[in-house]
């Protein structure tokens, strides 16, 4: 299961929200300096404050088997809460997995300018994002087709007629 | 711009549990809480203190509708808690004794297997010594202590005296004014109204 199959969610959902999920969920798995360049290069004076201090916690994560077992509980994982507001209003939120305090207020901050700016985050942080992780997936889907092995079974003498 | 809450939500947090517990433990007493604290107006501080210690996501929370939508964004936005429907259905009540007064009745009073279901109303007054002064009686008690909130509807000895009758039913009244605050506890008894 990947992360983009957990992310989804059965509440019904609109283009904005599913639109939101996309870009919360990629900032979710950016790495610093992937947030920190474009920010401090396009945005540099963004003004964000924090509107709760950023903390970290633990989530307990849900796992099922198959797909259709009972859910239950897999174990928690160390995640990293921020919450941001622009000068301008809009309000982002960011939780990462793991620690990284700065990390995390940079995801908010960029998912508050991607409420005002979406056109712009999209090609300066998203976009780089995305390509990064499309070729994590492919490199890891190569690796695993490389020691793939495919099962069959012969027919065997005494089963003939 | 929205305003900001606890600067370390889990140390100020459990400070004012603590004082709160205390004011709880000794009815009458006045203790300090929320300084800190920077809430929206009329929001007070002991208020926001208590309510954002004591709500979250599992308790119903009431608010007057005298409080502006931005006490009620606040209040929601740094607590987690919902809005309940209904003052009998709420966890926590949040009301303006200058401008909404004080109905006990409209408020849950839990069941007789579920006492604790009841609401734990803040009630924000203007003075908690200017007013007429209560003597009372109880646990917590151990010679006398007094109550001067100001201000109080002018039936509030018998209201509170039928919901003495209740118990172990029966609602918790938290008086609030800037950063300080008084308990009423439902075991609290008022023996009489001096002057």
């Amino acid at each position: 299961m990947s992360a983009n199959d957990a992310a989804s969610s059965p509440q019904s959902e609109t283009p904005e929200v599913a639109a939101r999920r996309r870009a919360m969920a990629l900032l979710a798995r950016a790495r610093r300096e992937e947030l920190a360049e474009p920010i401090a290069k396009r945005w540099p004076d963004h003004g964000a404050r924090d509107l709760k201090p950023i903390e970290s916690g633990l989530v307990m994560l849900r796992g099922r088997i198959g797909g259709d077992g009972a859910p239950f509980n897999l174990g928690e994982a160390t995640v990293t809460r921020a919450v941001v507001e622009l000068p301008t209003g809009e309000r982002g939120f960011a939780h990462i997995l793991g620690r990284d305090a700065p990390t995390a207020r940079l995801a908010a901050i960029a998912d508050a300018l991607w409420r005002r700016d979406a056109g712009d985050v999209e090609t300066l942080v998203l976009a780089p994002i995305a390509e990064r992780l499309a070729g994590e997936a492919a490199r890891t889907r190569a690796e695993t087709a490389a020691t793939r092995v495919d099962f069959f079974t012969l027919v065997r003498g005494e089963d003939a007629a | 711009m929205s305003a900001v809450a606890f600067a370390d939500p889990t140390f100020e947090s459990q400070a004012a549990f603590r004082r709160i517990m205390r004011a709880m433990s000794a009815p009458g007493a006045i203790v300090e809480c929320g300084e800190a604290l920077a809430p929206p107006p009329p929001l007070a501080r002991a208020a926001a203190a208590a309510l954002l210690t004591l709500a979250d996501f599992e308790t119903p929370l009431w608010i007057a509708p005298s409080f502006p939508d931005a006490i009620g964004d606040y209040l929601a936005f740094h607590s987690g808690a919902p809005r309940a429907a209904a003052p009998d259905k709420a966890a926590f009540a949040l009301v303006d004794l200058s401008a909404d007064g004080l109905d006990l009745a409209r408020f849950a009073l839990g069941t007789a297997e579920y006492p604790d279901r009841s609401t734990t109303i803040v009630a924000q007054a203007s003075s908690l010594a200017a007013g007429r002064r209560l003597r009372l009686s109880g646990p917590g008690i151990k010679d006398q202590a007094a109550l001067a909130v100001s201000p109080l509807p002018a039936d509030f000895h018998a209201q509170w005296a039928a919901n003495r009758a209740a118990f172990p039913r029966g609602v918790d009244l938290i008086f609030v004014a800037d950063a300080h605050l008084v308990a009423l506890p439902r075991s609290t008894a008022i023996i009489e109204g001096a002057g």
